[in-house]
This record gives C-alpha cells, sequence and structure tokens, in this order.
C-alpha cells in the first residue's frame, strides 16, 4: 500500500523525460512510464519492421512489437485500472517496488510490467545493421576494457550466459552507479530494476524472439544479433546510468 | 540406463492441421533430441545414472538444475507425443476416466477450460497438467521442464506451452492452440491408460 510514501515523479523528471522524448533520445523514457492519464503506452518502433532484417525478420517485428509487446502494456493497464496512484508512477519505480503493491495485481505487474520494461529497452538499443558506430567508443569503450577485458569477452559471456538460460527470460548486461559492467540473466519478464539495478543492454530469450529465423538455434540468434546492436545509443543509456537518469 | 529418444508414434504430418509436420519436426527431432542428449551427458557419472526417468526427474529436483531441465524435458517429451493422436480430442472418453474426471472436476467441459485456463496462464515457458494426487484429478501448471512428480502428484494429460510447441502454427495466439489441443488431438485412451496406473 504505502503509495504515498513512493515519491512521484518531481517536475524535472517530468521535464527531462518529455524532452528525451521529444528529441527521440530515449524513446524507453519518455513512454515507459506513466501518462497523465495513469494509462502505460506502446512506444513506436524508432525504425520500420523491416529495418533489422536479415538479423531479425520483419514478421518477427510485427509480432514481437506489435502483439506481445502490446499484451505486456494491455495487461499492465489493466492490473492498474483500478488504482490510479499507482498508474500514474513511472514504471521503474513500480518495478523497484514490488514487494509494496497489493498482493492481488503484484503478479501482473511484475510479468507486463516487467515486459514492458525490458521489451521498451530492447526497441531502443538496436538498431539497422551498419548504421552508426559498429562499435562502442569513449567512456563505454573503456567501462567494458575494463569489465571485461574486451568488446569480444563481453559479447561471448553474454552468448553463453544467453545460451545458458533454460526456458524464457533475458540476458543483460548491468550497469552499477559507478559505471562497472556485469553479465545477469533473469527468467521469464523479470527485471534487473526489480533488484534496483540498471540494465546497460540486454537481449530477449523467449523463443518468439527469434523462432520464426533461428528455430532452436537460440545460440545462432545471441551470435547474429549483435549486428543490430545500437551503439550510440547503448552509450546514451551508459552516460545516463552514469548520470543517475537512466529510467528503464 | 540412458535416456533414448522415442520415435514419433504418428506420421510427422498425422496431426495437421492442428500440428504442422515442421513443428514436429523441430520439437522432436531438435529440442527432445537435444534434452536426450544433453540429459545423457549429465547422467554419466552423476549419482542417477541407471535409475528410471521418474527417479531420476525426482531425485535431481533441486539438487542438479541441469540434469534435472533435461531429465524433466524428456520425460514430458516421450508422454506428450503419446497425449496427442490424429482425429484426438472430443468427448468420447473411456468411462472410468470420464467418471472420475466429472467426480473430481466438475464435468469434462469444466475441465478443459481449467486446463486451457493454466496454460493460458502459465507466463513464459513450461506446462499445463491433469494429474492425480492423493487419488483425485487436479489441474496444475508448472514451469520450464518441472512436472507433476515433484509435486507428488502422477501426469495423465500435459501440454506443452514453450512457444516452441506452437510459434510455427499459431505465433503468439497460446489459447488457440490450446483449444486445438483439447479439441482435436487429445489421445484421450491413453490419459485412460496412465490413469488407471496411477490410481491402482
Amino acid at each position: 500500500m504505502p503509495a504515498s510514501t513512493t515519491a512521484r515523479p518531481t517536475l524535472f523528471e517530468r521535464y527531462t523525460s518529455l524532452v528525451a522524448s521529444a528529441l527521440g533520445l530515449e524513446p524507453g523514457t519518455g513512454t515507459a512510464g506513466g501518462s497523465a492519464r495513469g494509462a502505460f503506452t506502446l512506444p513506436p518502433l524508432p525504425y520500420a519492421t523491416s529495418a533489422l532484417a536479415p538479423v531479425i525478420d520483419t514478421r518477427t517485428m510485427e509480432l514481437h512489437h506489435g502483439k506481445h509487446h502490446r499484451a505486456y502494456v494491455d495487461k499492465l493497464d489493466a492490473a492498474l485500472k483500478n488504482h490510479r496512484s499507482l498508474a500514474a508512477k513511472p514504471l521503474h519505480t513500480l518495478l523497484e517496488s514490488l514487494d509494496t503493491l497489493p498482493a492481488a495485481i503484484r503478479k501482473a505487474v511484475r510479468d507486463n510490467g516487467g515486459g514492458h520494461a525490458n521489451h521498451s529497452m530492447l526497441w531502443e538499443i538496436m538498431g539497422p545493421p551498419g548504421e552508426g558506430s559498429q562499435a562502442p567508443t569513449g567512456a563505454l569503450a573503456e567501462a567494458i576494457a575494463k569489465s571485461f577485458g574486451s568488446l569480444d569477452k563481453m559479447k561471448a559471456a553474454v552468448e553463453a550466459e544467453g545460451a545458458g538460460q533454460f526456458g524464457s527470460g533475458w540476458v543483460f548486461v548491468l550497469v552499477a552507479p559507478d559505471g562497472g559492467l556485469s553479465i545477469e540473466t533473469r527468467p521469464n519478464q523479470d527485471s534487473p530494476l526489480m533488484d534496483g539495478k540498471r540494465p546497460l543492454l540486454g537481449n530477449d530469450l523467449w523463443e518468439h524472439a527469434y523462432y520464426l529465423t533461428y528455430e532452436n538455434r537460440r545460440a545462432d540468434y545471441l551470435k547474429a544479433w549483435w549486428a543490430v546492436v545500437n551503439w550510440d545509443a547503448v552509450a546514451r543509456r551508459y552516460d545516463a546510468a552514469r548520470a543517475g537518469t537512466l529510467t528503464v | 540406463m540412458s535416456f533414448t529418444l522415442p520415435d514419433l508414434p504418428y506420421a510427422y504430418d498425422a496431426l495437421a492441421p492442428y500440428m504442422s509436420r515442421e513443428t514436429l519436426e523441430y520439437h522432436h527431432d531438435k529440442h527432445h533430441n537435444a534434452y536426450v542428449t544433453t540429459g545423457n551427458n549429465l547422467l554419466k557419472g552423476s549419482e542417477w545414472e541407471g535409475k528410471s526417468i521418474e527417479e531420476v526427474v525426482k531425485g535431481a529436483y533441486g539438487k542438479n538444475q541441469g540434469l534435472f531441465n533435461n531429465a524433466g524435458q524428456h520425460f514430458n517429451h516421450t508422454h506428450f507425443w503419446k497425449w496427442m493422436k490424429p482425429n484426438g480430442g472430443g468427448d468420447k472418453l473411456p468411462g472410468e476416466l470420464e467418471k472420475a474426471i466429472v467426480a473430481d472436476l466438475g464435468s469434462l467441459a469444466k475441465a478443459k477450460e481449467d486446463f486451457v485456463q493454466a496454460g493460458t496462464t502459465q507466463f513464459g515457458s513450461g506446462w499445463a497438467w491433469l494429474a492425480v494426487k492423493d487419488g483425485k484429478i487436479t489441474v496444475m501448471k508448472t514451469p520450464n521442464g518441472e512436472n507433476p512428480l515433484v509435486h507428488g502428484a502422477t501426469p495423465i494429460l500435459g501440454v506443452d506451452v514453450w512457444e516452441h510447441s506452437y510459434y510455427i502454427d499459431y505465433r503468439n495466439r497460446r489459447p488457440d492452440y490450446l483449444k486445438a489441443f483439447v479439441d482435436h488431438l487429445v489421445n484421450w485412451e491413453y490419459v485412460a491408460e496412465l490413469y488407471a496406473a496411477a490410481s491402482k
């Protein structure tokens, strides 16, 4: 219950979220928080559904964004329909305080709010193959070298952890407040936000993310996926995490 | 005794259009085969080598997660193929089984409804079940490779709700897949056989 004890977004948070959203900088931030009506919305893809082919096929993107992600948003909204003060909170605040939510809606918010946050992050950090930076630069590149030794070692570790997650879930590279990076997996739609942690990037291990193109070969998908990672978007998330403004 | 991939008890295209040849080829030849291969590798040298599949599943639960996942899925899929047949489903059940379902779950319609609901609400990969526990038929759901054996129950019907089981044929529409399973695929004779053995 303590709906009253969790802070509503400050004017500054709302302002930065609006600005980021208007500039198209952080789709996840601008669209994954509660709107003025207390309803969550499906963020538009920042590229065409065909833009990630052949790494991720058009039909998969249509279903993944238009059906799976939409269902998480709709079910999150439905769960919060009679909880206006909760529906007005930013998504990361809800996920960070799951154990304070009414028991009747806790699992629905966990599954669907987690699904909303995870997918909002996923669309944000991908982009057409060959566009933008082809590898991390600057502070992000340094953090990767420091935490993993090299980009290749980070990729190999993400692929190994992702392949080892039995059943549906996610593999994440987390960014700590001090800029340190680490790799963790979560089952189903659980999000690191639920543990107060922040994902720098993450990949979806549900079969719906890859089955139409890769069938049972999850490892091939994990390896191919790096070609659609938008390192400029990842760098923006890294900078936001260092500044303490990364939300979902 | 090591795990062996059983042949499908029907042709790959026998369950179409409710479950396509392509789905069965991947599901049986790739997914189930991987559980058998990985399971055998993990079984080798473990304390459960030489035990029955049921003993491996129950023994490895909570003790050896990797082995449990693969042994559980081997058990689940071995029965899953037999839980389906061409022209299955429908409302004609062997008498004793139907009586028990009505007595324990209210009616056949209610049993099907609850079974489909369990499959629909199992979030993420897993299974929905009819199982016998303490002499009564009950509806259950479990995540990933888990099954009723580790909850003191004996499964008599199960449906795979991992996306690989329906994504080629039904995309995101899991409830449509579950409805087709109960209406057109369930092999009630095999369910009755397991029920008879479980209630002895």
